[in-house]
């Protein structure tokens, strides 16, 4: 269960911080993303997915939180 | 002459060819060819990783990250090495980040100070050392702002808590103590001395006077985030944003005060030079205070100018005017000196291999000098790092992440770059072969190499290392005679 730092890129996209690891990446895809809730199964651009119960509202960034692997 | 992908692949393999077959899987991740179409660095290079035993490695310890990068420049702060005498003694004042006070009464940043640990210490443990050690420091130097205790390997191994003396002697002094976790067994490099040395100023320092609003600030007030002042680095850096009409509230850490570093929190932008040293303590400030940061390069005028447009896109447009005319002001001085220097220089191939920012950033400055950059390599950079540096360097070039000795000297011999650019551990090797170099961490005891003023002095030590007539005095004269004969006989 990382704790995971979001924040936005320039470009507008999210990138995806686990300061554990110091691992950076950029999110894919969510698979809920509204500005009612986000969260649900997250992927990364390497492939490599995780879970979070999606939070409402959608939660500012950057922030911290906290991951399952899925 | 640049090589082509397959030769360049092809002396990778040879050069991995005399270890054993377990040393050359692993080091096999490390050595990579440039490729420009990679998006992430992961798929083609492996960092961060515990180095092999018994290849020669120049990477340091936690410590070395902690108190001698991103604590030791802070210079009205006592860094005191607690543990045995030698971590602190060894490493005082080699780093040349400079800084305007007079040591020993308001700046103690080329002292020494050590609780030199003895056998009675390991044995009963050395917390009662350490508070005698505050009181003692406040009474010599009662200018000092506050103390930072920086750990050496023992003190984690015997389980001293250095966290609850800082607490205690805190109160007693009525100055922040700072404990910091940074023994050197840490981690595989200084990289993680770096972060633990950010998460110690995050959770001891950076909120200290977040309740107090004396500080005015303004709607132009940036911080100059990992520089290290090397040479006066930071100084040159500084002079260029304050032309452009910012206030610059706080320099981390080089010249840098416990003051700055605390009311950094109230700036609207954090500059950030040394990503690799204080992306941790950005990142913080961005979720806890919002404040946004960048990162810039000032070396060479391609990409000074570059970062200065960047910085001044986050501001009005009278400071985007502003980066112009900065720019337009130093452009006669930094053509004159390409005038000057690039015919001199061009076409020269360099390789280098330094720790931090450098193999990355420097790329522009040689390159506006008509140099090329054929091999990099970081000591202790992560994946991020190459993220960033494989679309700066050339198609096909030379990478390699913590380079052993011997791949070094090995690459060094086939590619026969006319310039190195690495520390003092490697000078004299190369040096002997004959090969001009130049330490590219401490600038070769010269400096500042940032902003414009820093380009002229780097291209002038470029050059002066060169081209200096020495290198063809390098060989003995019988084996110059000896050479020209069997190539003669060669040619017959």
């Amino acid at each position: 269960m990382p704790n995971v730092m979001i924040r936005v890129k320039d470009d507008g996209g999210l990138l995806f911080y686990i300061a554990k690891k110091d691992q950076e990446e950029e999110i894919a895809s969510v698979e809920r993303d509204s500005d009612a809730e986000w969260g649900g199964e997250i992927e990364l651009t390497d492939g490599s997915r995780y879970y979070i119960d999606p939070i409402s509202p959608k939660p500012a960034f950057p922030t911290t939180l906290r991951f399952k692997r899925a | 002459m640049s090589m082509t992908r397959e030769a360049t692949e092809a002396l990778i393999q040879e050069v991995l060819e005399v270890y054993p077959e377990s040393a050359k899987k692993d080091r096999a991740k490390h050595l990579a060819v440039n490729d420009q179409t990679v998006e992430q660095s992961k798929k083609c290079i492996t960092s961060n990783r515990k180095s092999l035993p018994g290849v020669m490695t120049i990477r340091g310890c936690a410590y070395a990250g902690s108190k001698g990068v991103v604590w030791g420049p802070i210079k009205d702060m006592v860094h005191v090495s607690h543990g045995p005498v030698g971590c602190g003694q060894y490493s005082r004042a080699g780093r040349r980040n400079y800084y305007v006070g007079t040591t020993g009464i308001n700046t103690f940043g080329t002292m020494n100070f050590t609780s030199d640990f003895q056998e009675k210490d390991i044995v009963f443990g050395g917390d009662k050392k350490l508070a005698k050690i505050v009181t003692e420091i406040e009474a010599l130097f009662p200018l000092s702002k506050g103390i930072t205790v920086q750990s050496e390997c023992p003190i984690g191994l015997i389980g001293d808590d250095i966290e609850a003396v800082s607490k205690k002697s805190a109160k007693e002094i009525g100055k922040p103590v700072v404990p910091v976790r940074c023994e050197g067994f840490r981690g595989v490099s200084q990289s993680l001395g770096h972060h633990i040395a950010n998460d110690a100023i995050r959770d001891w320092v950076l909120g200290n006077r977040d309740k107090d609003s004396s500080f005015a600030a303004t709607p132009y007030d940036v911080t100059i985030i990992g520089d290290y002042n090397i040479g006066g680095d930071a100084w040159a850096s500084r002079t260029l944003i304050e032309d452009m009409g910012l206030r610059v509230i706080a320099q981390w850490s080089g010249d840098g005060t416990l003051a700055e570093i605390e009311n950094t929190p109230k700036a609207k932008l954090n500059l950030i030079h040394c990503y690799r040293s204080m992306n941790y303590i950005s990142r913080h400030m961005e979720e806890k205070y919002g404040i946004p940061w960048l990162e810039y390069n000032f070396f060479g005028p391609t990409k000074i100018a570059e970062s200065l447009r960047r910085i001044a896109g986050f501001f009005d447009e009278t400071i985007q005017a502003n980066a112009e005319r900065v720019i337009e002001k130093y452009q006669a001085g930094y053509e004159a000196v390409i005038a000057k220097y690039r015919p001199r220089l061009q076409g020269k191939r360099v390789m280098l291999y330094v720790g931090g920012l450098r193999p990355r950033h420097v790329i522009g400055a040689y390159e506006d000098l008509g140099m090329e950059v054929v091999g990099t390599g970081y000591e202790f950079g992560h994946n991020d790092d190459y993220d960033r540096t494989i679309k700066e360097m050339g198609e096909s070039t030379l990478i390699y992440d913590d380079v052993t000795g011997y791949e070094f000297e090995e690459f060094v011999k086939r590619v026969k770059p006319d310039l190195i650019g690495s520390g003092i551990k490697e000078k004299y090797i190369f040096q002997k072969m004959g090969i001009p170099f130049r330490q590219m961490h401490s600038w070769d005891y010269s400096g500042p190499y940032h902003g414009y003023d820093g380009f002229a002095i780097f291209a002038r030590d470029m050059d002066m290392t060169l081209n200096n007539p020495c290198w063809r005095n390098v060989q003995a004269p019988w084996l110059k005679g000896r050479e020209a004969a069997e190539s003669a006989a060669a040619g017959n």
